[in-house]
């Protein structure tokens, strides 16, 4: 469908821009590529991608959801509060986390379907459904949290948001953390790499579910046919509401995930974690080339869309440019992304028709 | 022989319009019958009270014998009536093989049922031979239907239509907004049907095509049905007549 070259030579770019530049401004003093930075940025762009992967389902649907950034909040409360609870009645770690995340994917799973069967069943606009959602979900977060950071979680959770599956320790080697956690402090603790940190690994599993569903099933299939002419998604007897009920259920499940992974990693539930995420994650879809008028775009567009956006972050916080810019920056190349894709569509357009 | 559809006194208003106004017609086996009429006559509106987008506010349907009211045209697909709207009910996204199975996607199984995907080498192949048996070929089947042209996307509706086993066809002028090559094509898919024996309702404009194509024309004005007439016993100026409402065969002469 939409090819995305340029923005796999745009991330390209701005990686050997970065390299260069920051080698430069520290006079060679820091590398952009290290392990450890590649590893800070992917930890860092999974919870906007994430709620992005929710968001691209929805929008290739036809769709918009506004609400998963208030909705990775009220998950990451719910999985802390539920976490505790299990922990402090005597259940083991591991199975308190386990009911930590079911709390999380299911508290954000129900928003979703009321969303979705307010806007499928009872046709409000999706826009003003996930809006009006947003601000319950605020509050209910607030409300559930008593207006704090939800803490007192067992200090072993610590570890299941911070971990990786592979560590290394130059000059000593390495190994796996789920075989043996290293058990080292001072110098070896500096000069320890780790490498695919779980909440990674778990993200890419999301993105490996979700590209399979998008590309190879009857779901991903219909996803397509309702955002690109929902009339003839309707005649040909796709079960519309049904789907988009789906659609915005998975949507919420995803912005959940991303609670549950924040909860592990800062150890605490907070209510206001996802609050500024929704416009990353729409930045990061639209960047990826989802078109907003729905029916077309792909799960690895996202993934580019995500990749832009924490390279350019990072990469900015390096080179001691004043945060503000990072969102002058970002903005910038949403608006590009889009302004690219519609003149590629004109000389497509026009090579068809000529 | 029996109709294979049989409109009786069909009756629709829209608030104080009647749009289609005590209609009963017969179609059947292996017949291609013209509706005609001007701009507003009700054409539209009587096949879509037969297809189940509108529902008759009096009158019945018998479709094989049966009595039939579809709630929604997904109902009246499932008995075989198969409809080519103007707009076509195609999804321009998508590859020529994903909308003629639309809805009713192929699948593999895997462990059990428990993983399904989709078999589109099967659904490919499968839409390869419903456009070569009616004599259409494309360069590539795999490209979105965006990048077609208005004559292609009318044919792959007409394949999913035959592919799915239409029992009757209803074409809502099929050859608008076509060049005429590709009006050209379309009227040769319509004599291919008709060999078949699809009985076909072939709602048009154009006189030529219809006495090219049909058995039988039904005209309509002002949501009457004006006359019926074997296509042998007719021609294109009386029929103009009958369009126009300056003849009418229910009215005394
Ligand atoms: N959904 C509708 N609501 C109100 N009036 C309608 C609707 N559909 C059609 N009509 C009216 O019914 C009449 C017949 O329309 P139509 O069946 O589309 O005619 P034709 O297809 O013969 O051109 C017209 O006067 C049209 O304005
Ligand atoms: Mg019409």
């Amino acid at each position: 469908m939409i090819s995305r070259v340029w923005a796999w030579a745009f991330l390209g770019s701005l990686i050997i821009f970065f390299v260069i530049s920051v080698q430069i401004t520290t006079d060679g003093r820091v590398n952009f590529l290290t392990i450890r930075n590649s590893q800070n940025i992917l930890v860092a762009i999974t919870p906007v991608l994430l709620l992005g992967l929710g968001q691209t389902l929805v929008i290739i649907g036809a769709g918009i959801d506004l609400s998963v950034g208030w909705v990775m909040s009220l998950a990451s409360v719910l999985s802390a509060l539920a976490l505790r609870a299990a922990f402090n009645s005597g259940l083991p770690l591991f199975l308190s986390v386990v009911i930590g995340f079911l709390a999380a994917v299911v508290g954000a799973g129900f928003v979703g379907f009321l969303n979705g069967v307010i806007i499928a069943k009872l046709k409000v606009p999706a826009f003003i459904v996930t809006l009006g959602s947003s601000f319950i979900v605020r509050g209910v977060a607030l409300l559930l949290s008593e207006n704090t950071t939800v803490i007192g979680l067992p200090r072993g959770v610590r570890n299941y948001g911070n971990d990786a599956l592979i560590y290394w320790i130059q000059g000593e080697g390495g190994g796996l953390y789920f075989l043996k956690r290293p058990d080292v402090t001072g110098d070896l603790l500096r000069r320890m790499n780790i490498i695919l940190p779980y909440p990674v690994v778990l993200t890419a599993i999301v993105v490996g579910i979700i590209v399979f569903v998008l590309r190879k099933t009857q779901f991903g299939r219909h996803t397509y046919a309702i955002g690109g002419n929902l009339e003839a998604a309707l005649r040909t007897g796709i079960p519309v509401d049904r789907h988009l009920i789906s659609l915005y259920v998975l949507s919420s499940v995803t912005a959940g995930i991303a609670g549950f992974l924040s909860t592990l990693r800062f150890t605490a539930g907070s209510a206001v974690i996802g609050d500024a995420l929704l416009l990353s994650s729409i930045a990061a879809v639209i960047i990826g080339g989802v078109s907003l008028f729905g029916g077309a775009g792909t799960v690895m567009g996202t993934v580019i869309g995500s990749l832009i956006i924490a390279v350019l972050t990072t990469g900015l916080v390096m080179l001691n440019v004043q945060a503000f810019w990072q969102f002058i920056v970002v903005g910038t190349v949403v608006i590009l992304a889009v302004l690219i894709d519609q003149s590629r569509d004109l000389i497509i357009g026009r090579m068809n028709t000529g | 022989m029996e109709p294979m559809l049989s409109i009786k006194n069909m009756v629709k208003r829209f608030g104080g319009l009647v749009a289609v106004n005590d209609v009963s017609l017969d179609v059947y086996p292996g017949e291609v019958v013209a509706l005609l009429g001007d701009n507003g006559a009700g054409k539209s509106t009587l096949i879509k009270c037969v297809s189940g987008v509108y529902h008759a506010d009096e009158g019945e349907v018998y479709f094989e014998g049966q009595l039939v009211r579809f709630s929604r045209p997904i109902e009246a697909r499932r008995h075989g009536i198969e409809t080519i709207y103007q707009d076509l009910a195609l999804a321009n996204n998508l590859d020529v093989g994903s909308n003629i199975f639309l809805g009713r996607e192929v699948k593999k199984r895997y462990l059990g049922g428990l993983i399904r995907t989709l078999d589109n080498d099967f659904m490919l192949q499968q839409s390869q031979m419903a456009l070569d048996s009616l004599g259409i070929h494309f360069p590539d089947l795999t490209q979105p239907i965006e990048s077609l042209s208005g004559g292609q996307r009318q044919a792959v509706a007409i394949a999913r239509a035959v592919y799915w086993d239409a029992k009757l066809m209803i074409m809502d002028e099929p050859t608008n907004n076509l060049g005429v090559p590709e009006q050209r094509k379309v009227l040769d898919t319509i004599r291919t049907l008709r060999e078949r024996g699809v009985p076909i309702i072939l709602i048009s404009h154009t006189l030529p095509d219809i006495f090219a194509v049909s058995d039988r024309l039904i005209v309509m004005h002002r949501g009457r049905k004006v006359t019926e007439k074997k296509i042998s016993e007719t021609n294109t100026q009386e029929i103009v007549q009958y369009m126009v409402g300056a003849l009418d065969d229910t009215r005394e002469q």
